[in-house]
């Protein structure tokens, strides 16, 4: 292959890992991506992983950026191709001009390479075999010494992966040796026998700052924990089930009480997410802060648990973390195609509070956030994350709380009220906003009691089958979720350096690739302002903006445009104004993706108007 | 049933528990059930078993499902919180509850549609969690409110009102409540008023999951000739094994039975149970023998009631998972929040 056309990129590239599940790459791919932040250089990681423990593909995907885009870029620079099953699949994926790094020890035709890259054969096999004799040692130390390969031919500084080992592996003085060996290892044979440097590099920079790395599905249990969770109860489900470990993790840590050594907080792993949900709800009216992570799943099985929450008035938080629908559909791939399910979760006329975050930052905001909002309101609220934040780590601003911060319970009336004689009507409107005062069980000996149910029922909660009362209270619940949009987290709204006519909404993990996005469009001509939507009920922000731009673009990972329909509903908008842009297969949305169709459409829509014109 | 309110005046000289309270303080609103309904049975011995154990109403929770059964949760202790949840769902709700606060009594209320059929699940994994409360279900063998269907407890050869004969294997709560390691387990009649209430006793007394298992006939779909839980055929065919009384709070008296008839057990809160023993050979502490007795008798078509077992090891959900004594709704934001410093912390080893 001619050099010219190599790819020269410095801090700028996406390195993808190939391996077999099971083979304990993953520590050493991430010790990869620890490394280039410590040099500086921003990284968004990402694990593609089968729905398997053990023996199937599975990938790293590192994008190493200066420039700070964390969304997945789409396409490959180098590969290191660890897994003999995917291999053509591996080195079909590379941009022309790429890199693949291979194990050599069995020779593989040249015949079979393409023309247009970089070929760097290894021999980590037979060095392994030739170093140890133990073969779990001989697969973990290839992991390690593929790491030494790729330090070479990017010209990383040793200094910082030697130091993560040691912080990997503290304590445990052996093996920080033979990982600091192993890598050394790769590292050497390849500054022997490969044409170090490559065309990418990774340069030491000052982009990170003080930024942290975190997964969503942690920061998510962080603000759990943060917000005073007492009792979570969940069901195993991918790609939520490291929300409970995390949970249960920080709760070991933060919520002992240091006297007794006795627990400040309840975790029960449920037979199933309608025990997952009724114990939220048992909890939550009985005055404790509840939660159950899960996934898409799990909300279709807590649908009738979610409208008695919705009608009954208890708070409850419900952690979603979408994956590929429908059914068991993808279930280790990402989407957000629970969006509508989750809205108008239960039969009847129900709604429902969604939170959507971009991130891990606000994964942890706006999972502590969601007691207060639905110990306010009464109702359920929903942490819309996906697998796509959940499970990866992410680079963030560090996480914040402020000790002033008073957690909201709501309108609860305690005995004290009772006794000094308020009037207690459990579905009574006192202030205007739909939400009622409740009491807790067992405030007072003689008052505030009362029968919470599902049936209709009037403003004392006594049980009535009347026309009347039913309407009155089901027109209160809608006030409520009034009150709702002025409570919840509006939209985050990004103008273009023109102004535009047109406008494009986003939200939740689509944000780092919209940000890229409109850069690429803007340095292309093509100026949008942007919205990104961070709850439903949709703030009033949200009507301005549709109203203040001709077209507007709504970018979704699901098949459906969800999110289209939901504004289309709420927002009462002229569905022709609101194009979709609708990435589906699995895989994080991307910035070229966005651009390329918004590009296209606008595009289109000039040549429709010269048309016009002449 | 009667649609007039519940006059509130009473007696002057009704009596009064330690707390002062009457009987009438333990009722509810008036029920809504068909006359002669087994389930007014029980709410009235629920509101005697409360009144004699000298019970702060409030400080009781009562929680159903979805049916008969689950209605009567009005109609008694109308100073408690009462929450009539999802069909088949009450365990979980109970269980959540459970989990906020430690300190409340939880009545767990339910039928035989709502916890055999399709609430089989939540109602397996409560017992085996051990979840510490007392659970009722009015167990009549039909479903009363969609007009007579068969639940999963009807006996196989028992015959609808219309004629039909059920072709189904019958689920015996109380044996598969023994299996799934309930601590307390108990079968009674809503017929025998005297039996139930001191069962209702001794299960708000005992610290764990108790299973109250109360045969408790429909007047409007299953009392008719080839039912096998109508009033006659469960008088007939009822087998009791004890008869119980509970004691609080002081050492029972033990003069008045016959030696050799008579057990003390004390449960894990100091209150005893008094057994007069109906049948010698019975012991209510071995778990797999009631199986076999509950079985043996079965197949006898008859209904073998009374304390079935009560387990000698306290076995409960808040003692396995180590919880803090005060209960988790009261902790305050101090003791929940770790707080800016130590996110700092966190944020520190996350760089």
């Amino acid at each position: 292959m001619p050099d010219t056309l190599a790819i020269s990129r410095v801090n700028d590239f996406v390195v993808r890992f190939a391996n077999t599940n099971g083979s304990g790459s993953a520590s050493a791919n991430e010790l990869f991506a620890r490394a280039v932040l410590r040099m500086g250089v921003p990284v968004a990681a990402r694990n593609i992983f089968p729905s398997n423990i053990q023996g199937l593909p599975t990938w790293y995907e590192v994008r190493v950026c200066e420039a700070g885009y964390l969304g997945a870029r789409g396409g490959t620079d180098l590969v290191v191709a660890m897994n003999p099953q995917t291999f053509a699949k591996d080195q079909a994926g590379l941009e022309p001009g790429g890199y693949l790094i291979y194990d050599s020890t069995r020779p593989v035709q040249k015949s079979q390479f393409r023309e247009d890259i970089t070929v760097l054969g290894a021999p980590l096999g037979a060095i392994c075999n030739k170093e140890y004799n133990d073969p779990r040692e001989r697969q973990l130390f290839k992991n390690i010494m593929y790491i030494g390969v790729l330090a070479a031919v990017l010209e990383m500084d040793t200094g910082e992966i030697d130091t993560l080992i040691g912080r990997q592996f503290a304590g445990k003085e052996r093996l920080i040796e033979a990982n600091v060996r192993a890598f050394h290892l790769g590292r050497d044979w390849a500054i022997e026998n490969l044409p170090c440097p490559i065309g990418l590099c990774v340069r030491r920079a000052d982009a990170v700052g003080g930024r942290i790395f975190i997964d969503g599905n942690s920061a998510t249990a962080l603000g759990a924990v943060f917000g005073g969770a007492t009792v979570c109860a969940w069901y195993p489900i991918t790609p939520s089930t490291s929300i409970a470990d995390a949970f249960s993790a920080y709760c070991a840590r933060f919520r002992i009480d240091p006297e007794t050594g006795k627990k400040r907080y309840a975790i029960i792993q449920t037979e199933d997410e309608l025990a997952s949900s009724g114990m939220v709800i048992g909890a939550a009216w009985n005055g404790a802060r509840a939660f159950a992570p899960t996934s898409g799943p799990g909300i279709s099985l807590m649908q009738e648990f979610l409208g008695l929450a919705y009608f009954a008035e208890i708070p409850a938080v419900i952690m979603d973390v979408q994956r590929g629908g429908p059914s068991t559909g993808m279930p280790t791939r990402t989407q957000q195609s629970d969006i509508l399910l989750a809205a108008y979760a239960s039969h009847g006329d129900t709604k429902h509070v969604l939170l959507f975050p971009e991130g891990p930052a606000e994964a942890f905001e706006f999972s502590a956030l969601s007691f207060d909002l639905a110990d306010r309101l009464q109702t359920p609220v929903l942490l819309m994350l996906d697998l796509d934040i959940g499970m990866n780590h992410r680079l963030c601003a560090p996480l914040r709380w402020d000790d002033d911060r008073v957690y909201d319970r709501g309108k609860v009336m305690t005995a004290a009220d009772l006794d000094a004689g308020k009037d207690f009507g459990r579905y009574l409107d006192v202030d205007g906003d739909g939400i009622p005062y409740r009491t807790y069980p067992g405030t007072h000996p003689r008052k505030g009691s009362y029968f919470t149910r599902g049936t209709t029922r009037d403003r004392y909660a006594r049980y009535t089958e009347e026309g009347g009362p039913y309407v009155d209270n089901m027109e209160r619940l809608l006030k409520k979720f009034e009150t709702a949009k002025d409570l919840v987290p509006g939209p985050v709204i990004t103008l273009a350096s023109i102004p535009s006519r047109y406008g494009v909404i986003y939200f939740g993990s689509t944000s780092p690739a919209m940000d890229e996005a409109a850069d690429l469009l803007e340095a292309d001509g093509h100026a949008l302002d942007r919205m990104r939507v961070r709850a439903f009920p949709f703030n009033r922000d949200v009507d301005a903006f549709l109203r203040a731009h001709e077209a507007v673009f709504v970018v979704e990972q699901n098949r459906d445009a969800q999110l289209r329909t939901l504004i289309i509903t709420e927002c009462g908008v002229n569905p022709a104004k609101l194009t979709p842009v609708l990435h589906f297969d699995g895989t994080p949305i991307t910035a070229r993706f966005i651009a390329a169709a918004i590009a296209a459409r606008l595009g289109e829509a000039a040549k429709q108007s010269e048309r016009a014109v002449a | 049933m009667s649609y007039l309110a519940k006059p509130k005046f009473h007696h002057p000289a009704l009596p009064e528990n330690t707390l002062g309270y009457t009987r009438r303080d333990y009722e509810g609103a008036i029920s809504t059930l068909c006359a002669g309904c087994g389930h007014d049975s029980i709410t009235a011995a629920i509101v005697e078993a409360c009144f004699e154990l000298s019970i702060a109403p409030h400080r009781v929770a009562k929680i159903s499902g979805i049916g008969c059964s689950s209605k009567t949760p009005t109609y008694f202790l109308g100073n408690s919180h009462g929450f009539n949840s999802v069909h088949g769902r009450m365990p979980s709700v109970l269980t959540g509850a459970s989990l906020a606060n430690r300190d409340l009594i939880y009545l767990g209320v339910s039928g035989d549609g709502d916890s055999a059929s399709i609430g089989l699940g939540q109602f397996a994994h409560a017992l085996r969690r051990g979840v510490n409360m007392v659970y009722i279900v009015e167990n009549n063998g039909v479903y009363g409110l969609t007009k007579g269907q068969f639940s999963a407890t009807a006996d196989d050869g028992s015959k609808s009102k219309q004629g039909v004969v059920n072709i189904d294997k019958p689920i015996d709560l109380t044996a598969l409540a023994l299996q799934l390691g309930a601590s307390y387990v108990a079968r009674s009649f809503s017929g025998d008023k005297a039996q139930l209430v001191s069962l209702i006793k001794g299960a708000i007394e005992h610290e764990g999951a108790a299973l109250v298992d109360v045969i408790s006939p429909c007047v409007a779909f299953n009392n008719h000739v080839g039912s096998t839980k109508s009033y006659d055929y469960v008088r007939e065919h009822n087998i009791a094994v004890n008869r119980l009384d509970v004691i609080v709070g002081r050492t029972p008296i033990t003069v008045d039975y016959e030696p050799g008839k008579l057990e003390l057990v004390q449960q894990h809160d100091g209150s005893w149970l008094r057994l007069r023993k109906l049948n010698a050979e019975y012991s209510v502490h071995d778990r797999r023998a009631a199986i076999d007795f509950l079985l043996e008798h079965e197949a006898k078509s008859e209904i073998v009631t009374g304390l079935l077992y009560v387990a000698s090891d306290k076995d409960e959900l808040h003692a396995d998972l180590n919880t803090t004594d005060t209960p988790l709704n009261a902790l305050s934001q101090k003791e929940l929040c770790p707080g800016m410093a130590r996110l700092e912390e966190i944020n520190a080893s996350l760089g």
